[in-house]
């Protein structure tokens, strides 16, 4: 088997943000002194002059790239999902949403692939809190090209969007610029009969493995990536959900208030369906090294084959 | 260009329709609009470069009203320069009306940032300025903060900001009225020396009498001149300005007059446009 290539969201969007830059000169994008981190420092070594470091001010950068939207800009406001989410929520509901202004919150570091740094710098809440804000679009992109893609998506997008990557380096999904993506609408990755899989961010990999795990097992799973979490793809989950009666959900969130919800909302509205939520359940996360802690918070292929076979027998 | 003594008197017909919005949603904040009337009169009246025929256009000198509870003063303002009727002061803060409680800039023509929410007002002027720096633009930004605002931590976010981005296109006016709700703002969580801070923050600094509009529009000449530096202009004024009973009282800060009192208060601001025309 070909080894399979291997790359941070977060890198993809530095990447995805420096290929922006150079096609459209109305890119700003902000970063909290953080940009080594998050990857914006390419674009600010190719760009110079349109790299505005905000300082640990991640508040005031919110406001500040509303005021730059204002004048017919297209902002990127980066920093970590629990300071950009968390932090600067208030300044993202009012300076930005509110008056629907061009600026895409670019945040990486979610979820407890963070790692080392502990459950301070872990944010587990933030697809809840930006999918709580109207009209607010909320993008968990799994691999790097469809970070690619989601980027090179928002930018075109008329208003706010917030865009949720991670630290760790994960298997690609998809081959350069073979990513179906657009704005809203889910991907199925894998057709199936028995249970419906829906993922985002990097458990669409785990589920992609477990899959064919339970595919051995004689389960058939359908798997469908969800790149877009609000507004979500009501079709293809509702039909997903007719088709196989079983619905189960896997993210790197708090099962509270993530994708997990989205979907409950969406079937308890239009089609009923047995349902299981897998993600950090209503947990802090802490220190170790990301790979344990995936494993420790049920965040892996082996946890999801297990869960969809004890699911799908009950 | 406008003398003198037309904008004295615009700033009495801004007080005078500020407060008639606030009369008829039986709910606003008279005091601190009371207090920037002589502000937004130079401002629009005498400095800014705007059209409200053309409420957008990409060259205007922006205003953001950091203190967005004084929306009544800054509709009354945009009323008045032509951007929409006076009359629909009245329709302040109703279920139909696009005049909301605080400034909307979807909603309201003129208004070029939406505010409220105390301390971002002025993030987003920051922004704009180094819009205008990016695009090697000639525009300027202003802003009005009230002086409880000063609280909020944001602020100095943003002092800081304007000052290491150079941004001296950038002028906010701080209406130091000396009262938020809760009373006198040195005893609720004391702001001042402001001028000092904004010194020690980097800005150019004046001081003047926040309702002498010659002093208003020579801090504007000044600011104008000085490089590299954002210029604040602390302005001394008097909460509830310009009506007898509202003057000094923390009390008018948020609530609406009643009947009486508002048209106690229109036939004082009447009297002293009179006093103004006849002089």
């Amino acid at each position: 088997m070909a080894e399979v290539k291997k790359i941070a969201t977060r890198e993809a969007y530095g990447l995805a943000l420096a290929e922006l830059g150079e096609k459209d000169k109305n890119i700003v994008v902000l970063d909290a002194d953080l940009s080594k981190s998050t990857k914006t420092d390419t674009f600010k070594k190719n760009f110079p002059e349109r790299h505005i470091n905000m300082g640990i001010a991640e508040g005031n950068m919110m406001a500040t790239a509303a005021g730059i939207a204002s004048c017919g800009k297209t902002v990127f406001a980066s920093s970590f999902a629990i300071f950009a989410a968390g932090r600067a929520f208030e300044q993202i509901r009012n300076s930005i949403c509110y008056p629907k202004l061009n600026v895409k919150i670019a945040a990486t570091h979610a979820g407890i692939s963070v790692g080392e740094d502990g459950g301070s710098h872990q944010s587990v809440e933030d697809i809840a809190i930006m999918r709580a804000i109207p009209g607010m679009v909320v993008i968990s992109p799994c691999d790097g090209e469809e970070s690619r893609q989601a980027v090179l998506a928002a930018a075109q997008y008329d208003g706010p969007v917030y865009l949720r990557f991670g630290r760790l380096a994960t298997p690609a999904i998809y081959e350069e610029d073979k990513c179906p993506f657009e704005i809203g609408k889910g991907i199925k990755l894998k057709e199936g009969k028995d249970v419906t899989i829906i993922a985002t961010g990097l458990m669409v990999n785990e589920c992609m493995e477990a899959s064919a795990e339970l595919e051995k097992m004689g389960i058939s799973a359908e798997v469908i990536d969800i790149h877009t979490i609000k507004p979500i793809d009501r079709e293809m989950v509702v039909a997903s959900a007719k088709k196989t009666g079983k619905v189960v959900t896997a993210e790197e969130h708090n099962i509270v208030g993530g994708l997990g919800s989205a979907v409950a909302e969406v079937l308890a509205e239009e089609a009923p369906t047995k349902m299981l939520r897998i993600g950090i359940e209503d947990k802090f996360g802490k220190s170790g090294v990301p790979a344990h802690l995936l494993k420790e918070y049920g965040l892996t292929a082996e946890n999801v084959v297990a869960k969809v076979e004890e699911f799908v027998k009950k | 260009m406008s003398t003198k003594k037309e904008l004295d008197i615009m700033a009495y017909k801004i007080r005078r329709d500020a407060l008639t919005g606030i009369y008829s949603a039986k709910s606003g904040h008279p005091g601190g609009s009371l207090s920037i009337a002589e502000i937004m009169a130079v401002l629009y009246f005498d400095e800014m470069n705007v059209d409200a025929k053309n409420p957008k256009k990409a060259d205007r000198d922006r205003f953001v009203l950091s203190k967005g509870h004084c929306a009544p003063a800054l509709y009354a303002t945009l009323a008045h320069k032509g951007f929409f009727p006076v009359e629909d002061m009245t329709t302040l803060r109703q279920i139909d009306s696009y005049l909301q409680g605080h400034p909307d800039m979807k909603k309201v023509p003129g208004v070029d940032m939406s505010t409220g929410s105390l301390g971002q007002g002025i993030s987003a002027a920051g922004g704009m300025a180094k819009a205008a720096k990016l695009d090697n633009a000639s525009y300027r930004v202003y802003t009005v903060l009230g002086d409880g605002e000063l609280e909020e931590g944001q602020v100095w976010e943003a002092a800081m900001f304007a000052a290491h981005n150079k941004l001296d296109n950038l002028t906010a006016f701080i209406d130091l009225n000396l009262l938020q709700i809760d009373g006198d703002v040195r005893q609720v969580m004391n702001p001042t020396p402001v001028d000092k801070k904004f010194e020690a923050f980097g800005w150019n600094v004046l001081v003047i009498d926040g309702h002498n509009v010659d002093e208003i529009k020579d801090a504007i000449a000044k600011a104008k001149q000085v490089k590299d530096k954002p210029t604040a202009v602390i302005c001394n004024s008097v909460k509830g300005k310009g009506v007898s009973f509202m003057e000094n009282q923390a009390g008018w800060h948020g609530n609406a007059p009643n009947e009486e009192q508002y048209n106690t208060a229109i036939a004082e601001i009447d009297a002293k446009i009179k006093e103004l025309e006849e002089m």
